[in-house]
């Protein structure tokens, strides 16, 4: 993989499939955890975390010669907490609604760790454009995993999908799947399912050539 | 002529998965025929729909999954039949089917099928049901048998639902409290059948004493410690239930007897804290769920130092 030339294109689409943070490198599994009680709740978590990826994957490349080796772990926190911050102040602008269902988990984006693994793995040895397409992937990586898992909880818990009721008044939700297990077990069978879908896509694979 | 090679221990023995869960389903017919001579006719239903979608996830499951179908080793139709004794006769029924459902794909098969689940599959449905519709499962109906016969209810009601006796416990003569004139879940209420049931797999050997016994008493003596009638909490919610059927399953409880010991008396202090704390008068469910998780580590705290193993250093 470390020998073929990086493309944006290619660098996009990894973070949404081969490593999707979620389902590949299950990375940031507490906020997948927390945020994902609706799709609302799951696209809202995911658009504020890329938005703050593709920030501090920005600035951190263009940093990246001027910070020293040994002090780079606080300097990137400094940088995604600025963004973070801003994110912060936006959404209690704009979203009150959305800001306050997500509560503590928004100013929590600082330690999420796909941000800080992207800053250390990606963005501080690779060029601005490379490092916004990688941000851009992982972010939109990131907000379909958290939309996947909130829809199934919604539908399942609430019976709704973004607010919208899909059955009829005789549903009675199983409240299980909005409560912390249900967050748990889906992540689970999800997981589960992709890996399965994966291994098949590359047995086929491996049986063209 | 053909050798056979094998490593030992050489046991011949008729006894298989099959026969173990034949004398479960044995001794579980008592408590059955109780639940649906009490509740009549719709404990029937959610009996059979438990069994049946039992059986059919685990089939459909080993068949499109490609493994060994297994059905015919009974484990299946204890899980259902359990599952389906736990809930209230006035379950929808919906509600056993999506419990077996859960029961055996997500806790048994998920995992390995027989012998890999790290918990009661029974239980955990009955838990997950717990937890998603607790408005329909914390209602205690009394038995349909018992309407019209006592003065407190009217003749001519069809369903009444009461607190659990847990609540009241002098609200119940004794001899109610064993038959089953109690309101509570299908298998739970009638006694005398679970003692029944209990007597006949200590004698065929399908289980030992240790568990329920020490299970059971070790809440009698929490309730009398507390200042509770040790005998009438006994008597009253799940635990006998619980204590035979469900926390004897031989893959989620210790190999040794010690850790069964242990097991066993962990289970019965949970259930006193739990009911301690008012907020849930039952707890046997989750007690036995909690002791199921430390399972693998009580076996490891008990395990016998193999013969020829070099002693380890503190």
């Amino acid at each position: 993989m470390h020998e073929k030339k990086l493309t944006m294109r290619g660098v996009f689409v990894n973070g949404i499939i081969n490593e999707n943070p979620i389902f590949r490198l299950v990375l940031g599994i507490c906020p997948t955890l927390a945020a994902t009680t609706s799709a609302t709740n799951g696209l809202g978590m995911g658009l504020a975390a890329s938005f703050v990826l593709l920030g501090s994957n920005i600035v951190i490349s263009l940093l990246r010669n001027l910070i020293p080796d040994k002090v780079r772990i606080p300097a990137f926190i400094v940088v995604i907490s600025t963004f973070v911050t801003i994110v912060q102040l936006l959404m209690q602008a704009f979203v009150p609604a959305l800001y306050d269902a997500l509560g503590l988990f928004i100013p929590l984006i600082v330690v999420n760790c796909i941000i800080l693994a992207r800053a250390e793995a990606f963005a501080s040895r690779n060029s601005l454009l490379l490092s916004a397409a990688d941000g851009l992937g992982m972010g939109m990586g990131f907000t379909i995993a958290l939309i996947i898992i909130g829809g199934i909880r919604e539908l399942l818990g609430s019976g709704t999908i973004f607010g919208t009721a899909l059955f009829g008044a005789s549903f009675e939700p199983m409240l299980l799947a909005v409560m912390a297990p249900g967050g748990f077990l889906v992540l689970g069978l999800v997981l589960g399912l992709v890996n399965a879908i994966t291994n098949r896509i590359n047995a086929r694979k491996g049986a063209e050539v | 002529m053909k050798l056979r090679l094998s490593t030992g221990p050489h046991l011949l023995n008729r006894e298989s998965t099959q026969t173990l869960m034949l004398d479960v389903l044995i001794a579980l017919v008592p408590t059955t025929v109780a639940g649906i001579y009490l509740f009549g006719t719709k404990a029937a239903w959610v009996l059979a729909v438990a069994v049946v979608s039992a059986v059919l996830c685990e089939y459909l499951f080993q068949k499109l999954s490609k493994r060994p179908v297994r059905v015919m080793d009974l484990s299946a139709v204890v899980t259902g039949l359990i599952l389906g004794l736990n809930l209230p006769a006035e379950a929808p029924l919906w509600m056993p089917a999506i419990g077996s459902a859960i029961a055996i794909l997500l806790v048994k098969e998920l995992f390995g099928g027989i012998g890999q689940n790290f918990m009661n599959p029974a239980l955990l449905a009955r838990g997950v049901l717990l937890a998603s519709w607790p408005a329909r499962m914390s209602v205690y109906y009394i038995p349909a048998r018992v309407l019209g016969v006592t003065e407190v209810v009217p003749a001519g009601t069809d369903v009444i639902s009461a607190a659990t006796p847990l609540i009241r416990p002098g609200g119940y003569q004794l001899y109610d409290l064993l038959m089953g004139n109690i309101p509570g879940t299908i298998g739970e209420v009638c006694k005398i059948a679970i003692l029944i049931g209990f007597l006949y797999m200590l004698f065929v050997g399908t289980i030992r004493w240790h568990i329920p016994v020490l299970f059971v008493g070790t809440v009698a003596v929490m309730t009398w410690i507390m200042g509770g009638d040790p005998l009438r909490a006994v008597l009253s919610g799940g635990l006998l239930f619980g204590a035979v059927f469900m926390a004897t399953d031989y893959v989620t409880n210790p190999m040794l007897k010690v850790g069964q010991v242990i097991f066993a008396i962990g289970c019965g202090i949970l259930v006193g804290v739990i009911r301690m704390t008012k907020a849930y008068p039952e707890g046997v469910t989750y007690a036995i769920l909690l002791m199921n998780i430390l399972t693998p580590l009580i076996d490891r705290w008990t395990s016998r130092r193999v013969y020829g193993m070099v002693k380890k250093h503190a």
